[in-house]
């Protein structure tokens, strides 16, 4: 069995941003970085797949400059068995379809069964790539996944509805997922297997090769939205602000009397 | 300019995303036809062309079978522009139908201003505008973003569509969310633990601020993922809806699934490390503070009044 999963690196959502010198995406520099979130749950659900069916291979796949290397070792350390680095310098300056259009020149023709990406990624969140991958390679895919199961060819997964509720449905392998929040339990790489992804493949493949399309939309500019409702700040001293705190429900909100 | 409207049902219900796809027409200042998989009693309310097709006959919600329909009415339509809700219905179909007809697809608008549209990045902490280079356009619009100033009104003119080809995923049925246990519905004051309280053991803290508040605790979804907090006090999207006298969000960042479920509490209070953390745009009260400080301090404060 073949198994490819795609993965994104990005920022930190706590850190402080700021614009780029275009004024198209954020600055990249002073920022920490890390795996997609959803990217977790989708390696982890590989990586379960391969243990599952024993004879599976494994490739993590990424986009991106040279940074994203560190992203890839982690995947690797999780189990993937080798990566596919697309080196490319601009990723965050293409869309989705831009995207999604490498991710299936990598794939076709080389017959995976199953390939796992994020539900979408924590800064773009497009939540259009995995679904385009399938499209492209006219595969079936099932999106939004909280619940995967495999057996001799045939998936049955569980896609996240609003309120928590579910769709269970049937898919015959090869087909594409997109994982959800929660949908397992990612694995923290151990130390013996960090130092074995230090052995493991990793193919560099430049995004020429790959990107034979072009873009459908342009980004006119990024820009902080305007801060609404300009509520209270309270900074400083503990007890100060629990003071405050407690004198602004008393005045404002009925649970204090 | 025309839009397409793809409105949503499930088990024949009609999902409120619908009147939001017609705000949205309407601040386009676009003409629009809609589209609809659902019951023929159950229509919605809307002065204007509806395609129907018969959710019984058809089945819940399955992508090939849902796309072929739609591509079948904007064969028909030749619309600008495809509008659907940025929800587990929207975003799955979206792309499908964005692929077939080679239009760009924009992803979650929450607003359009001089023809540009407006998307949210790194968790609302950015916005930026997008400019589709494709003759058609599909897009969805974040939740909540659109509403129509006015109730909705007028009757459909109904054109009935069957559904035609097979499709590759089969349905088998829904999973409810588990019930019983906490009715945070109920609860006048709700304290929520966001993944800010970095470990399983806090927990303790946020539910002893909520006891001291006569209230009860809820959680952000990593929470519950983690499996610190039953799922049935999740706050968000795929969660609970929950409008207290009091919420106090300890530790969550805001982004838009959790707001969704809280935004509408009376009155708000956010205790964050991260004076930019979006929950500050709902919060009535920001306290810039760690919460494992703060939070004991507080409700040992509040236990002595
Ligand atoms: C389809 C879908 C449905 C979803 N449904 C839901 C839902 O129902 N409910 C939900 O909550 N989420 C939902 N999510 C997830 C949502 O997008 C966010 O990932 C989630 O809400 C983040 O939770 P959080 O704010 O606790 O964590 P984070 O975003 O990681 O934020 C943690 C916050 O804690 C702060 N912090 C860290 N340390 C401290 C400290 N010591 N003291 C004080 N503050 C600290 C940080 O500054 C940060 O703001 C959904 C996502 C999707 C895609």
């Amino acid at each position: 069995m073949k198994i490819l999963v795609c993965i994104k690196q990005v920022p930190d959502m706590e850190s402080k941003f700021k614009i780029d010198v275009a004024g198209t995406w954020y600055a990249k520099t002073d920022l920490a970085w890390r795996m997609n979130e959803y990217d977790e749950y989708a390696v982890e659900q590989a990586v379960q797949l391969k243990e599952q069916v024993k004879d599976a291979d494994l490739t993590v796949l990424c986009i991106g400059s040279d940074q994203v290397k560190e992203t890839m070792k982690k995947a690797l350390a999780m189990g993937c068995d080798r990566g596919a680095h697309i080196t490319d310098d601009n990723a965050a300056g293409k869309e989705p379809f831009e995207i999604a259009g490498i991710i299936a020149e990598y794939a076709k023709g080389k017959s995976f069964d199953l390939i796992f990406t994020g539900m979408q990624s924590q800064d773009r969140g497009s939540a259009q790539v995995g679904v385009l991958v399938a499209e492209m390679l006219g595969l079936p895919s099932v999106s939004t996944v909280v619940h995967f199961a495999y057996d001799g060819g045939s998936v049955v997964a569980k896609r996240e509805l609003e309120g928590g509720i579910k769709a269970c449905v049937k898919v015959q392998a090869p087909v594409v997922i997109t994982c959800q929040l929660g949908m397992n339990t990612p694995r923290y790489p151990t130390l013996p297997n960090i130092m074995k992804a230090k052995k493991k493949e990793l193919l560099s493949i430049p995004v020429q090769d790959l990107l034979k399309i072009d873009a459908r939309q342009g980004t006119v500019k990024m820009y902080f939205p305007e801060k609404k409702g300009g509520g209270l700040v309270l900074e400083g001293d503990m007890a100060e602000m629990a003071d405050k705190l407690i004198k602004i429900l008393k005045d404002k909100t009925a649970v204090l009397a | 300019m025309k839009l397409l409207l793809i409105a949503e049902s499930r088990e024949g219900k009609l999902l409120g995303g619908t009147y939001e796809l017609v705000a949205f027409a309407a601040k386009m200042n676009a003409e629009s036809v809609m589209f609809l998989v659902g019951d023929e009693g159950v229509l919605p309310k809307y002065d204007g062309k509806l395609y129907l097709a018969d959710g019984k006959t058809v089945g819940e919600y399955n992508p090939d079978v849902h796309k072929q329909l739609v591509l079948d009415v904007i064969a028909q339509e030749n619309p600008d522009m495809v509008a659907l809700s940025h929800s587990s219905y929207g975003w799955d179909l979206a792309p499908r139908i964005a692929y077939a007809l080679k239009a760009a697809q924009v992803s979650e608008v929450v607003d359009v201003v001089g023809g540009e549209l407006v998307v949210p990045v790194c968790n609302s902490k950015l916005r930026c505008n997008v400019k589709a280079k494709t003759a058609k356009t599909v897009v969805t619009l974040q939740a909540g973003a659109f509403g129509l100033s006015d109730e909705p009104s007028g009757t459909p003119v109904v054109e009935k569509i069957v559904a035609r080809g097979g499709n590759q995923v089969q349905f088998t049925g829904y999973e409810q969310a588990a019930s019983g246990g906490v009715d945070l519905g109920k609860a006048q004051v709700i304290v929520s633990a966001g993944r800010g309280i970095g470990k399983p053991e806090n927990v303790a803290m946020i539910a002893a601020l909520a006891k001291a508040l006569g209230g009860e605790y809820g959680a952000s979804r990593p929470v519950v993922d983690s499996e610190w907090v039953e799922h049935n006090r999740q706050v968000g999207t795929t969660g609970q809806t929950v409008t207290p006298k009091l919420y106090i969000a300890c530790g969550i960042s805001g982004a838009i699934q959790h707001l969704a479920g809280m935004k509408k509490s009376e009155f708000i209070v956010a205790i964050n490390t991260d004076k930019d953390a979006p929950i500050g745009d709902v919060a009535d009260v920001l306290v810039v503070a760690d919460l494992k400080h703060f939070v004991p301090l507080l409700t040992e404060k509040i236990k002595s009044l």
